[in-house]
């Protein structure tokens, strides 16, 4: 049943995965079963019969979730494997977890715990460290109360990690102010399926992509963001009836150079785009009008809505060809098994949700969901960005309970043994922004970060540094580095990572997966949970019997707990158990006695979670944020079906002028994550892409007389970066700085000394009224030369979407010690 | 003047001055950036309800301004440098529930106009000022119901910390 590939089974091949990042090909048609790969690599020319033992995990630098297995030698990782048998990567890895893992060696790790003292951070002992930070906690709960204490988490603890540090905050201490830097990733994402289905939880699976006769990726570079599913589209292009591919962005990635049709909007302007296809979905009547009729609410205000968008409207507001949105159209109208996947070209940017609310109604109004290959992905960015949003540490309650459901938060209150009124449900909890906001005007006085990098992340820096450091705040960072927000605090506590401590965590595709511990963590490093068990011990913090809050210190005991909290609940993970996740594929949620194998797509003959009683989620008005009151909803949408929501448009907050003549846009590289800080520390992978660099189209050079590599300054109101410059594909008008580049490997350390080259020196504060997301892809800035370029071109990669379209560049490659291995063994489980 | 004109010039009037009194609670709150934002955007809608109730003023022989009287450039700048002066103080909080509270007395105001209004566009089947009507007022509703929230979302933070 298997197509022939490129390799006769068991073939290996070796390949510069830096020069390839998505490595050998191996085709295949519609309905087929993807074939497997296995990609490993070794360090220091091991082979696998140098390695002692090999522990499971899967990947900790995006969301796809790939499982590997760790390689361990005398008790240090030496490289990972891919797992042939794992549903979601079929041996394949990215080369961000070929190379990454190494970062977990560096010198520079945290070993001890560090206070501040006369104005340094000193090393010092665990406890005195820890009875610091709860003891500020205890007296701010004394002096101000709990609205005065704030936690800002991340995307890459554990779930165990996540839900403890939930039941601390929301349970034990009842302060409303706890979110994730998944604000910041994924924020978008929940808010669009919540605003359409009433609830979150991924609807499509990536196996819709093993069917689909059309993929659309709006604002999703796929290609450098979730490598390994990309390469899964790139089989079925190099396969047997290949899909089409729709492509939304305003730079020339790899999606955009193996798309059917790539459109480029001006950026700001996705909503009219995403109007301007829907009203000629509708005008050709590719509509599903019983599905639409049985299964939704809502679709005569889009209707009348889409009056106002015409195509030709779309087209000019847009800045793109009207026959490329005529042949978009028609490729999403006609499609017979349509999957779409959205990332952060929508939700990083204006109207975020707006935009990504409508690449869900597209799939409503043609009856499109629940079936193989008709799948929506609205996509995370961080590994486990999804276990924020379920555990209740990022702007949610436990298990997707409504915080606006008083049934809800007493159910919750039963789990955690507390009197309801513990847990703070007078509004929304405090999403990232505002508490940034509260902690600027005094009235938050203690931050606890945790694992997550905001001195570089977050938008106007100058203003973030201005925040954090001042002295009536206590700052408290738990990390694995020094990182440039930990340089700031008043209390470092050193992590244990990935690797280092055992716990799961669950992907963009519902996937959960088990990550054990390999090696010890070095120095006196400590898994996060056992940190939070810590932390809740302190506090004394206890349920309504007088027994300790946080019943667990395991992971595993601190899972069980999880699944009790998720019963009955969408996200049920009372189906699992760590036994069950070891050794095999990772499982999808629900999972649970009626679905005992996981769940591949939901929403399946349009039975969705929206029911008044039941959903996670009212909505929110997606122009004023305001959100539904429970009294309007159950009106609206008595008998749960999906929510269809049209959108209007805006025009951006900032736009260009004579003296800002370009929109700004940032966003990442392949071969880094985030800050840079494991990323950074691989050398395979810094090599890649050394340094800053800000891309401009051929046609601004020009007009400029600007070459490859002269050195830029790029200017807006808020700060300026320099940077030399690529001249890349991206639309003209248009400049692009990656954001990973912050100061921890520069002389400043946490700050410029000079020039600035952090991308978020640039970005101006605002954020989607609906999901609270900020926006990093819009404002407006100048650009000047400050250098010609004097020693070749810029640094940016040429294999990515920084791709140079002048000069010439020599072409990125990872020499012998990127080489890794590739098994084909044409589509079996080994 | 008959009686609909009369409601008209006053509806006129209401949309223009909650137009004002969201940009300068945008502007004496810029240091908080959602407020700020979306006050602005949705003073745009009481500026287009302000065109449209000139044009259809023409009907009822009103010679009305049709461009919103919008706020004075410098005293905006006063105010937006006023809040960042004190954006290091929680004490301002206070004065947002305050202009919140304005936002909604005044929101309130402009939809009972606009009920009046709709009311007697049917009694005497105007459509066309029917049609206004029913395009209008919802955003009328969102504007009210965003001041609300906006107050249920900060009043807390507000009064239970100093």
């Amino acid at each position: 049943m298997f197509l022939p590939t490129p390799g006769t089974a068991g073939d290996m091949t070796t390949v510069d995965r830096i020069a390839d990042p998505w490595g050998s090909r191996t085709p295949y048609g519609p309905g087929q079963r993807w074939p497997t790969r296995v990609d490993t690599y070794l360090a220091d020319g091991l082979t696998e019969d140098d390695v002692d033992r090999w522990v499971q995990s899967a990947t900790i630098l995006h969301s796809n979730g790939d499982g590997l297995d760790i390689a361990v030698k005398d008790g240090r990782m030496v490289g990972v494997r891919g797992r042939a048998v794992d549903r979601v990567n079929h041996g394949r890895l990215d080369p961000k977890d070929l190379f990454g893992w190494q970062a977990n060696h560096s010198e520079d790790r945290l070993t001890a715990p560090l206070i501040r003292r006369d104005g340094k951070l000193v090393e010092t002992d665990w406890d005195t460290a820890m009875d610091a930070v709860a003891g500020r906690t205890k007296e701010l709960l004394d002096e101000r109360g709990p609205s005065s204490v704030g936690f800002y988490t991340t995307g890459q603890l554990f779930l165990e990690e996540y839900y403890t540090l939930a039941l601390i905050g929301h349970g034990g201490i009842g302060t409303n102010h706890m979110d994730g830097n998944t604000r910041l990733c994924t924020a978008t994402a929940a808010a669009a399926l919540k605003q359409s289905f009433g609830c979150d939880g991924q609807p499509g699976s990536y196996t819709d992509i093993d069917h689909a006769d059309v993929i659309a990726l709006y604002g999703h570079n796929m290609a450098e963001t979730q490598t390994v599913t990309w390469t899964r589209i790139l089989d079925r292009l190099a396969g047997p009836n290949p899909p089409a591919v729709i492509c939304v962005d305003p730079r020339w990635t790899p999606v955009a150079r193996a798309a059917t049709v790539h459109l480029a909007p001006r950026p700001g302007t996705n909503v009219v785009l995403m109007n301007g296809l829907l009203h000629e979905i509708l005008r050709r009547g590719w509509i599903d009008e019983k599905y639409i009729e049985d299964h939704t609410v809502g679709f005569d205000e889009l209707r009348s809505r889409l009056a106002d968008y015409p195509l030709e409207k779309a087209a000019e507001i847009c800045d793109v060809p009207i026959e490329d949105l005529r042949e978009a159209a028609r490729l999403l109208g006609t499609a017979e098994r349509l999957l779409s996947t959205v990332l952060q070209g929508f939700y990083q940017s204006h109207q975020a949700t707006a935009a990504a609310v409508q690449v869900n109604n597209i799939h409503l109004v043609r009856g499109m969901l629940g079936r193989p290959g008709c799948g929506v992905l609205q996509m995370n960015g961080q590994p486990t960005a999804q276990n924020t949003r379920e555990c209740g540490a990022d702007g949610d309650l436990p298990a997707f309970r409504n915080w606006a459901n008083e049934s809800h938060v007493e159910d919750l209150a039963r789990v955690w043994n507390i009197d309801p009124m513990r847990i703070p449900h007078y509004t929304a909890p405090t999403h990232l922004m505002q508490m940034m906001r509260y902690v600027e005007d005094g009235s938050i006085r203690f931050l606890y970060v945790s694992g997550t990098n905001p001195a570089v992340s977050l938008p106007e820096l100058r203003r973030v540094r201005e925040i954090l450091t001042q002295d009536r705040l206590f700052l408290g960072v738990q990390d694995i580095f020094l990182s440039e927000t930990a340089q700031l605090a008043d209390v470092v506590l050193p992590a244990a990572t990935w690797g280092e401590k055992t716990g799961t965590f669950t992907n963009t595709d519902r996937t959960v997966h088990l990550s054990e511990k390999a090696v010890e963590p070095p120095g006196q490093a400590r898994p996060d949970l056992d940190i939070f068990v810590d932390y809740a011990r302190r506090l004394d913090l206890r349920d309504k019997d007088g027994e300790p809050l946080v019943k667990w210190s395991t992971p595993e005991d601190a899972f069980e707990a999880w699944k009790e909290c998720t019963a009955g609940r969408p996200c049920d993970y009372t189906g699992i158990t760590y036994e069950k996740l070891r050794g095999g594929s990772g499982i999808q949620w629900p999972c649970n006695a009626d679905a005992p194998d996981g769940t591949e797509r939901l929403y399946e003959n349009g039975k969705f979670w929206a029911a008044p009683d039941y959903c996670e989620n009212y909505g929110r008005d997606m122009v004023t944020g305001a959100p539904v009151e429970p009294t309007e909803y159950r009106a609206l949408n008595p008998f749960g079906k999906a929510i269809i929501k049209a959108g209007e448009y805006l025009p951006p907050h900032e736009t260009v002028s004579d003296e800002y003549p370009y929109l700004l846009t940032t966003g990442r590289t392949l071969y880094h994550f985030h800050t840079r800080t494991k990323t950074g520390r691989a050398p395979q992978l810094q090599r890649a892409a050394p340094e800053v660099w800000v891309e401009m189209s051929a046609s601004d050079a020009e007009r400029h007389g600007w070459s490859e590599g002269d050195l830029l300054r790029i200017d807006t109101p808020r700060g300026h970066v320099t940077a030399r410059l690529r001249i890349s594909g991206i639309r003209t008008g248009v400049l692009f700085l990656p954001f990973h580049y912050g100061y921890w490997d520069t002389p400043a350390g946490h700050e410029p000394a000079l020039e600035g080259r952090a991308a978020n020196e640039l970005t101006f504060t605002d954020w989607d009224p609906a999901s609270k997301q900020p926006l990093f892809k819009s404002g407006a800035a100048r650009v000047e030369r400050v250098a010609v370029a004097d020693d070749g071109p810029s640094a940016a990669p040429t294999t990515t979407a920084s791709a140079p379209v002048s000069g010439s560049v020599p072409a990125t490659s990872g020499g012998p010690d990127a080489e890794i291995t590739e098994t084909l063994d044409g589509g079996g489980p080994r | 003047m008959n009686k609909v004109s009369l409601a008209i010039r006053e509806l006129h009037r209401s949309e223009n001055d909650l137009a004002t009194e969201l940009l300068r609670t945008a502007d004496r709150h810029k240091v908080d950036h959602e407020i700020f934002h979306v006050a602005r955007d949705i003073a745009g809608w009481s500026q287009q309800h302000v065109r449209e109730l000139a044009r259809v003023g023409h009907d009822y022989d009103l010679d009305l301004d049709d461009e919103p009287q919008g706020v004075h450039e410098v005293l905006a700048e006063v105010r937006r440098k006023g809040s960042e002066m004190l954006g290091r103080r929680h004490a301002p909080s206070v004065l947002l529930l305050r202009d919140l509270r304005t936002v909604h007395r005044m929101a309130a105001g402009v939809s009972l106009d606009w009920e009046i209004l709709a009311q007697t566009a049917q009694a005497l089947s105007d459509r066309e000022l029917l049609a206004l009507s029913e395009r209008c007022h919802p955003q009328t509703l969102r504007q009210l119901r965003w001041a609300n929230a906006k107050l249920k979302e900060i009043a807390a933070q507000t009064v239970v910390t100093d």
